[in-house]
C-alpha cells in the first residue's frame, strides 16, 4: 500500500491528476464562498438577465433582475457574470462552481453503488458456480447488450427528469463490469489453499467470501471504479446534453454545454462570438475526467505485475 | 471450438428474449394511459374517456404483467412498433427511413478506428517511452477524457462556425433537390456516397463526403484513442516475447521483426477490441448526430427522448441492443477463428 501511494506521487502524470482532484475538492467544499447562492436552492443557477442570448464575460447583472432580488430582500453578493452567461441568462461561473459538487455526487455515488451491486453479484456467481453462475452471468450479458448511453437514456426518459433519476439509470446499467471483474478474480482465488482450509474448518460461505476472498480480490475493482468515475460523469453530462438529464437551470456541466449547442456557430458575420458558452464548461468537464483517468491509469500500471519495476 | 460456436448460437435467442423482457419491464413503469400514447396517431383520441378505455383493451395494456409481455412480444415480432409522434410516421417506417444514414456514418467511421488506432499504437510501442510515445500516449488519454459532446461542438465551432468548411446535416440543399426530388438520381443503397458514385455524380459524392467528415471524426476519436492504448500495450508485451528476442539475435532486421514477427501476433487481441470499439460507436451515434443535425436514427431517438415519445425511444433501444448482440457474436466467433491457439483447441 505504501509503495502504491509513493508511486502515485512520484509519477508525473498521476501527480497532475492528484493536484487537479485536490483543486476540484477545494472548489466543491468552498462553493458557497466562491459563488454565494442567491436562492434557497443553491443548485439552481441564478439568471443574470431574462435575455435568451448568451452574454459575454464580465456582463453585469441586469437591472430588472436586480429589482427582483431587491424586492425579495436578497443581498446580491456578486453582480458580474465572470465567465459570461449561457442561453437564458444563466450565470456560467456559478454553474461551473456548483456543478463541481454535482459531478462529485454523481461520480462517487453511482460508482460506489454500482460497485457494490457488481461485487455482490459477481462474487456470489463465482463462489457458488453451477447454474447460479450461469444464470447470473446471462443476466449480466442481457444488461450488457445495450449501449450504455442508450440504456441510460431510455430509463431517464421513462423515469422523468432529475438528478436522482439520472443516477438510478447509471447504476442500473453500470454494475456489470465490476461483476465480471470480481468473478474472474474469485474464480481463480477460490482454488487457493487458504480458501480450502477455511472451508475444511466449516467457515460459513458468506464469511469466506467477505473475510477471505474479497480482501484479496477487491483491488482491481477499486482501480476500475476510479477509472469509471470519469465516464459516469461524462454519461450523466451527455444525458443532460441530450435534454433528458438534470432539470433546466440545475448546476450541471452537461447542461451548461447543452446551452451552448444553439449558439456555438455564432451570429452571421460574428463567427465564434459565443465561444465562452462551450469553452469554460468544456474545460471543467475535461479536467475533472482527466484527473480521475490519470490517477486510475497509474494505479493500473502499478498493479499490473508485468509492468512492475518499469515505472 | 465448434461446441463454442454452437453454444453461442443457442444462447442468442435467450439473450434477445432477455433484452425484450428487460425493455418491457422498463416500459411497464409507465401507466397504461402513457403507454397507449405510443400507439395513437391522433392525440385528440386521448381526450375521450370511452375511446381510451376501448383502446387500452384493444392493445391489452391493462393485462397482468405476464400476459401484457406476451402480447407486446407478439406485436414486436410482427414489427408493429407503434406510432412515433416525433417522426409523425409509424416507428418501423421511421427506423427504415433513417437507418441508411446512420449505417453510412458508422461504416465510414470504422476506417480511422482501424487505421489510426492500430497504426499509431504500433508506432507508440516501437518507440516505447521516448518523446513520440509519450506524446501519443498523452494525446490518447486526453482524447479519452474529452466527452463527445464537447469535442463535437468544438469541431462544429472551428470547422463550420469559423472556417465554414464542414457544414452540418447530410447534404447541401442543392444536392438534396437532386437526390430526393430528381428522377435522374436512382437510390440503389440509400447510402448517398455510394449512390452518387453509382449514378456517376461526383459533385454529390463530394458534397455528401464533406458533410460526413466532421461526424466521422467526432464519432470515432474515442474508439481509436482507446484502441491505440490497447495496441500499444499488446505490442509491448509481444516485443518482450522469447521468439522476438530469438529473431533479433538471429540478425533479422528490425523492420521484419516488428512487422512480420511481432505485429501479427500482437494484433490478435486487438481485433476483439477493435470489434468491440466499432460496436461501441453505436452509443455515440445519438450525440454525434444531434450535434451535426445529421438525419439518422440517433438524432431521431434523441429528439424522441426530449419529447418523451417513449415508444420510439424503446424501439430504438431494442434495435440497438439487437445490433450489438449480433455484432458481439460476430466478433467473438471471428476471434475464435482467427486465433490459432483458440482454433486448434
Amino acid at each position: 500500500m505504501n509503495r502504491t501511494v509513493r508511486k502515485l506521487f512520484s509519477n508525473a502524470s498521476s501527480l497532475v491528476g492528484i493536484v487537479l482532484l485536490f483543486i476540484f475538492i477545494i472548489i466543491a467544499l468552498f462553493a458557497p464562498i466562491i459563488a454565494p447562492p442567491l436562492s434557497d436552492n443553491p443548485y439552481q443557477v441564478p439568471r443574470m438577465s431574462w435575455d435568451v442570448n448568451p452574454q459575454p464575460p464580465g456582463f453585469p447583472i441586469s437591472d430588472d433582475i436586480r429589482e427582483v432580488y431587491d424586492f425579495m430582500g436578497t443581498e446580491i453578493k456578486y453582480d458580474k457574470a465572470i465567465c459570461g452567461t449561457a442561453e437564458g441568462g444563466y450565470d456560467i461561473f456559478y454553474g461551473l462552481i456548483w456543478g463541481t459538487r454535482t459531478a462529485f455526487k454523481i461520480g462517487l455515488i453511482t460508482v460506489t453503488v454500482a460497485g457494490f451491486i457488481g461485487v455482490f453479484i459477481g462474487s456470489i456467481s463465482a463462489y457458488f458456480g453451477g447454474w447460479i453462475d450461469e444464470g447470473l452471468m446471462r443476466i449480466t450479458d442481457i444488461f450488457l447488450s445495450f449501449p450504455f448511453l442508450v440504456a441510460a437514456m431510455v430509463l431517464t426518459t421513462i423515469l422523468g427528469r432529475g438528478l436522482d433519476k439520472v443516477m438510478i439509470a447509471l447504476i442500473v446499467f453500470g454494475w456489470m463490469g465490476y461483476a465480471r471483474l470480481i468473478r474472474g478474480s474469485i474464480l481463480s482465488a477460490k482454488e487457493e489453499t487458504y480458501v480450502m482450509a477455511a472451508k475444511a474448518l466449516g467457515v460459513k460461505d458468506i464469511k469466506i467470501i467477505w473475510k477471505h476472498l474479497l480482501p484479496n480480490t477487491i483491488f482491481p475493482v477499486m482501480v476500475q471504479g476510479t477509472m469509471s468515475i470519469g465516464s459516469m460523469v461524462i454519461t450523466a453530462a451527455a444525458l443532460s446534453f441530450l435534454g433528458v438529464g438534470a432539470p433546466v437551470g440545475y448546476a450541471d456541466w452537461g447542461q451548461m454545454v447543452s446551452f451552448a449547442r444553439n449558439w456555438i456557430i455564432g451570429a452571421p458575420g460574428h463567427a465564434g462570438q459565443y465561444w465562452y458558452t462551450v469553452l469554460y464548461p468544456g474545460i471543467f468537464i475535461v479536467l475533472f475526467v482527466l484527473a480521475w483517468n490519470l490517477v486510475g491509469d497509474t494505479l493500473r500500471d502499478i498493479l499490473d505485475p508485468r509492468l512492475r519495476g518499469e515505472l | 471450438m465448434l461446441a463454442y460456436i454452437i453454444r453461442r448460437f443457442l444462447l442468442l435467442p435467450i439473450i434477445i428474449l432477455g433484452v425484450t423482457f428487460l425493455i418491457f419491464c422498463v416500459f411497464s413503469l409507465l401507466s397504461p394511459m402513457e403507454r397507449l400514447a405510443t400507439y395513437i396517431h391522433d392525440p385528440s383520441t386521448l381526450k375521450n374517456p370511452q375511446s381510451v378505455e376501448r383502446l387500452i383493451n384493444k392493445y391489452h395494456l391493462d393485462d397482468p404483467f405476464p400476459l401484457g409481455y406476451i402480447n407486446w412480444l407478439k406485436r414486436i415480432v410482427r414489427l408493429d412498433l407503434g406510432w412515433s409522434q416525433t417522426a409523425n410516421q409509424s416507428v418501423w417506417d421511421a427506423i427504415c427511413q433513417r437507418f441508411p444514414a446512420t449505417l453510412e456514418l458508422v461504416l465510414y467511421s470504422i476506417i480511422p478506428v482501424i487505421l489510426v488506432g492500430i497504426w499509431l499504437g504500433v508506432i507508440s510501442a516501437v518507440h516505447h517511452n521516448d518523446m513520440l510515445d509519450q506524446t501519443i500516449r498523452v494525446t490518447a488519454i486526453i482524447g479519452w477524457s474529452l466527452p463527445t459532446f464537447v469535442f463535437g461542438l468544438l469541431v462544429l465551432f472551428i470547422f463550420y462556425g469559423i472556417l465554414d468548411w464542414l457544414p452540418p446535416g447530410r447534404l447541401s440543399s442543392w444536392a438534396q433537390d437532386i437526390v430526393y426530388a430528381s428522377s435522374n438520381f436512382h437510390s440503389y443503397t440509400h447510402l448517398i456516397t455510394i449512390d452518387a458514385l453509382l449514378n456517376g455524380n461526383i459533385s454529390i459524392f463530394l458534397d455528401a463526403l464533406r458533410h460526413l467528415i466532421a461526424p466521422i471524426i467526432t464519432l470515432s476519436y474515442i474508439s481509436w484513442a482507446f484502441l491505440l492504448r490497447i495496441t500499444r500495450s499488446s505490442m509491448l508485451d509481444t516485443l518482450r516475447k522469447d521468439y522476438v528476442r530469438t529473431a533479433r539475435s538471429k540478425g533479422v532486421d528490425e523492420h521484419t521483426v516488428i512487422h512480420l514477427h511481432a505485429k501479427r501476433n500482437a494484433l490478435i487481441p486487438v481485433i476483439t477490441v477493435a470489434g468491440m470499439m466499432i460496436i461501441g460507436m453505436l452509443g455515440g451515434v445519438m450525440i454525434t448526430e444531434t450535434i451535426f443535425t445529421y438525419p439518422g436514427l440517433g438524432f431521431w431517438a434523441a429528439t424522441a427522448a426530449q419529447q418523451l415519445d417513449s415508444g420510439s425511444v424503446i424501439s430504438f433501444a431494442l434495435l440497438f441492443a439487437t445490433l450489438m448482440i449480433v455484432g458481439n457474436l460476430i466478433v467473438d466467433i471471428s476471434y475464435a477463428l482467427i486465433d490459432p491457439r483458440v482454433r486448434l483447441e
